[in-house]
């Protein structure tokens, strides 16, 4: 297959602009053609703005005279996950409750890609309120595989991981609560980058697990990952959880071409256990071989508690759903059952018919661990247990600089294998969800070795708001 | 019937005198139409984010430091989940485990009420039903409450009121709150329970709907009556929320908002703990104002009032402040500005059930017209009718004197030929007079005083009446 405009990275795509050898409506252009070739496989989308996208780029076809003060993002088409608010927008967050909804304002990360000139170009499909990691939980039906459509995309973000691979964007942003961004990427085959909790503003994302959402970047190459970070990223006067940094927002782009021979890798040995595929584990051990003769040192690490981590994380996950959801009770917006007589009916039928069973499961079992007399024992303890995951890592940062692991146990999964089983759907998470208690950034890139023709993850972990490690060491697999 | 004890704790909500809300810019503001005062924030759309609003945080922990609380260094807020239409986040965020401000106390009237905790939160939208339907008015919510309850340590439906009553004028004095309760600032919720003298602590019931210190009053010893009757029976009071029924004067059980009590409360995870510094501490304690009790002793110390008028100014702020600002401009007439305002001002205010600052007389304009009645320029009785003018019209105090000519006039023949006139037509009382009823003069002054309007003082009238019928 040649490449075509719409498979090109923002760096490829600004050259050939600067050099007025395409035009911004060319690339939007290949990208809508691309989307209508595929999107009736992938299901990728759940909103699509085509018509706007192409008026943008004629805009800017007449608009832009000059490149020197113009963002790198500008012209850029980019897809959003349908749980991120885009003003006059749909938002459904793949949910029946909210397939009503406009959005009435923008999100912080929309506002900052409106003013970069970026072209949003659709809203993609999830599991619903990012809870699952297939993407077959949705309202919308399921988001296949671009490499094999009888294939999960990975989930939740898996349509914007989709689309990304297949060309109906040149970038994505997602959400990541446990690995959100980074399981989707691997199963997809491209870059998922997820932030330190605090990095990127959550104004405008749709909450699911406060304490650990956050708006992650899909890309199709490092650096492209990093470009969309530096435009979204920032501290925000509407989030009190985000930061303040005192680096330049383009601080990345250069670091990430250095070499690595001062970093220390570490690789944790609670992440090649049983469970993990051999195949996966051999794709991944690959890359560390290869990384070894370049880098100061390669050693195993111990993140005792890691055997922990999943049933400490869907505790909090689901309690803080189950807050979050508290607001969908069908009296201001959103889908409201017919004929009910009672308040109490409305609540009922209306929650009742517009959630979906994963969502329900999570509501039930979360307003269940928040309960008095059970408080401790399960919120209490889960979170006691968040923060023996937080000292375990702030333990191996002392040694290392970064860690590596493979993003998911498995390759891209069957359509229905796991649907009927939840606990088995869960443990896809075990190596992406640790990071996401520790609040750390991760990211996952592909590997060089595919596994039956499939793309598999690798994650590196990086100390807290210290991406420009991570995406270094990312950067330099990548060049492999 | 056999004595019983009541056991009294209240827990009150005062609305934060703060700009705008807790935790977005919308404007605080009273009687606006319904639902312009709402944004995605408050209104807890998809997405949105609670920012705190630092003013709030200042003014809660003033109050803690006026009652002699301990201020937390490291509080945080928490969400209290309930399902109801004028909550449109399904939560509320305030604070449960680490309160902002805890372990303080009152002293009224020279009794110790111990404040268990001070709490800052939001406060919920309005739900007006009217008839079948129900409307929101959501401008209300998300306004900054503080929520201060007390230990159980009150005895009486009267110590109730006086704290309450107290803890208002402090809250005043603060300007931490208006406290008015008749715009819903400052809801008082009571909780009582009765035990015969000497057991152990009963079952309590909580008193809701309580718009006016009478009613808490009034429904206390309702519930003490109710309750001790049906432990005189050897019944078993229930615990349960009542409401008051101020026309049928009874308590009802409340309808109530959930059917289980269990608020599943967990840390509010969109915002990061509240971290105090002594340093802001120590800041805002300096910075607090004078308090009532200060005040008043003040008032009768230094400036010398009667303790009953310095007790009726301080017993607003406002008033005390006019008063003060008042005194600025005469500081030689402490006691006679403290009876025109109780006297004058104080009738007119409770006569137009309007605040001293409502009224449109500016304390300069005061102070004008009582240095005119020192000065001799008026007499008292000029002085109210100008003042009746003042309000009116709003005019300065010499300039409606001038208008209607009222200002004493120092014409020695005028007042001559006037007092002769006076004299002629009252010949039979000038004849009392020279018989030695020396009393009816005060008669005669008054005509003068009547065919002058005033004009002159009633000392100088009198001198010269004398001169003439003893020359």
């Amino acid at each position: 297959m040649t490449r075509e405009l719409c498979d090109l990275s923002i760096i490829e795509l600004r050259n050939l602009l600067e050099k007025r050898k395409v035009s911004f409506s060319d690339i939007t252009n290949s990208v809508v053609k691309r989307i209508n070739e595929k999107e009736k496989t992938i299901n990728g989308y759940i909103s699509l703005f085509i018509e706007q996208a192409q008026e943008l780029a004629q805009k800017l076809d007449k608009e832009v005279k000059d490149f020197n003060n113009l963002s790198i993002l500008c012209g850029i088409p980019i897809a959003i996950k349908d749980n991120i608010l885009v003003k006059d927008a749909l938002i459904t967050c793949a949910s029946k409750i909210l397939s009503n909804f406009i959005a009435p304002y923008d999100a912080t990360v929309i506002r900052r890609l409106k003013e970069n000139g970026a072209i949003i170009i659709g809203k993609t499909n999830l599991d619903e309120f990012a809870m699952g990691s297939s993407s077959e939980m949705s309202f919308y039906g399921a988001v296949s595989n671009p490499h094999n459509p009888e294939l999960v995309a990975g989930g939740s973000s898996g349509g914007s991981a989709a689309v990304v691979a297949y060309g109906g964007a040149i970038c994505a942003l997602g959400s990541d609560t446990g690995g959100s961004v980074r399981q989707p990427a691997s199963f997809c085959g491209v870059v998922g980058l997820k932030p330190t909790y605090g990095r990127v503003s959550r104004f405008g994302l749709v909450a699911f697990a406060s304490s650990l959402d956050q708006i992650g970047q899909i890309a199709r190459t490092v650096k492209d990952c990093a470009i969309l970070l530096s435009v979204v990223g920032g501290w925000d006067s509407a989030d009190s959880t985000s930061v303040k940094l005192p680096e330049a927002a383009d601080w990345w782009i250069k670091a990430i071409e250095s070499d690595i021979n001062d970093i220390k890798i570490g690789i944790p040995k609670e992440y090649f256990v049983s469970g993990l595929d051999p195949d996966v584990g051999k794709a991944v051990t690959n890359m560390i071989k290869a990384i070894t003769p370049h880098c100061k040192e390669v050693k195993e690490v111990s993140l005792p508690h890691t055997q922990y981590a999943i049933s400490a994380y869907y505790l909090i996950n689901m309690a803080e759903a189950s807050s979050n959801l508290a607001r969908y009770d069908a009296v201001k917006y959103g889908y409201r059952a017919k004929d009910c007589k009672t308040l109490r009916e409305l609540y009922e039928k209306s929650r009742g018919e517009g959630f979906g069973e994963e969502v329900k499961r999570r509501i039930i079992l979360g307003a269940y661990a928040l309960s008095k007399g059970y408080y401790e024992e399960y919120y209490g303890t889960a979170q006691k247990v968040r923060t023996l995951i937080r000292n375990d890592f702030d333990n191996v940062f002392k040694e290392v600089s970064v860690l590596i692991t493979p993003t998911s146990p498995t390759c891209a999964f069957r359509k229905g294998e796991k649907i009927t089983d939840p606990l088995k759907m869960y443990l896809s998470d075990i190596y992406t969800v640790p990071a996401s208690l520790a609040g750390l950034p991760a990211i996952s890139i592909p590997c060089k070795d595919r596994v039956q023709g499939l793309p598999v993850g690798l994650q590196i972990i990086g100390k807290p708001f210290d991406e420009k490690t991570v995406l270094r060491v990312a950067a330099w697999l990548e060049r492999l | 019937m056999m004595e019983f004890e009541p056991i009294i704790g209240v827990e009150v909500h005062c609305q934060l005198k703060t700009e705008s809300k807790l935790f977005c810019s919308c404007p605080v503001e009273y009687g606006a139409p319904p639902n312009s005062l709402v944004c995605p924030v408050c209104l807890g759309l998809p997405g949105v984010l609670p920012v705190l609003n630092n003013r709030a945080v200042e003014l809660a922990i003033r109050l803690g430091l006026a009652t002699n609380c301990s201020i937390t260094e490291y509080s945080r807020f928490a969400r209290k989940h309930y399902f109801y239409p004028d909550l449109p986040k399904g939560y509320q965020i305030t604070q449960y485990q680490e309160p902002l401000a805890h372990s303080g106390y009152l002293i009224v009237n020279g009794e110790k009420i111990r404040i268990k905790r001070i709490i800052l939160e939001e406060d919920s939208g309005k739900s007006m039903h009217c008839g079948n339907e129900t409307l929101i008015d959501f401008n209300r919510c998300g306004i900054p409450l503080i929520e201060i309850v007390t230990e159980p340590d009150i005895r009486s439906p009267r110590q109730a009121v006086e704290y309450l009553r107290h803890l208002r004028l402090i809250l005043q004095y603060l300007e931490v709150s208006d406290a008015d309760m008749e715009k819903g600032h400052f809801r008082c919720e009571p909780n009582i329970s009765v035990r015969r003298k000497g057991a152990s602590i009963g079952t309590r019931t909580e008193l809701k709907n309580l718009n006016s210190l009478r009613n808490v009053r009034d429904a206390l010893e309702y519930e003490i009556k109710r309750q001790s009757e049906i432990l005189s029976k050897g019944g078993e009071v229930r615990q349960e929320t009542l409401y008051w029924d101020e026309t049928k004067m009874v308590t009802g059980p409340m309808r109530s908002k959930e059917e289980s009590e269990d608020y599943r409360y967990f840390p509010e995870p969109d915002l990061p703990p509240l971290l105090i510094t002594q340093e802001e501490i120590a800041r805002i304690k300096k910075e607090l104002p004078i308090l009532p009790e200060k005040r008043k002793q003040y008032f009768i110390q230094k400036l010398g009032l009667k303790p009953a008028d310095a007790e009726i100014l301080i017993s607003e702020k406002s008033l005390a402040d006019y008063y003060e600002e008042c005194l600025k401009h005469i500081p030689d007439m402490p006691q006679p500005l403290a009876n025109w305002i109780i006297t004058e001002i104080f009738g007119i205010l409770n006569e137009k059930k309007i605040t001293i600052n409502e009224l449109g007389i500016k304390p300069p304009s005061i102070a004008k017209l009582l240095s005119m009645v020192r000065n001799g320029e008026i007499t008292g009785k000029v002085a109210k009718e100008v003042f009746t003018v003042m309000v009116k019209t709003k005019d300065e105090p010499d300039k409606i004197v001038a208008e209607l000519g009222v200002g004493i006039v120092d014409d020695e023949n005028l007042l001559n030929s006037i007092v002769d006139e006076v004299l002629k037509t009252n010949l039979e009382v000038v004849e009392k007079y020279k018989r030695g009823k020396t009393t009816v003069i005060s008669f005669l002054v008054g005509e003068v005083m009547k065919k002058t309007k005033g004009k002159f003082l009633p000392q100088k009238v009198n001198k010269i009446i004398l001169q003439k019928l003893q020359g």
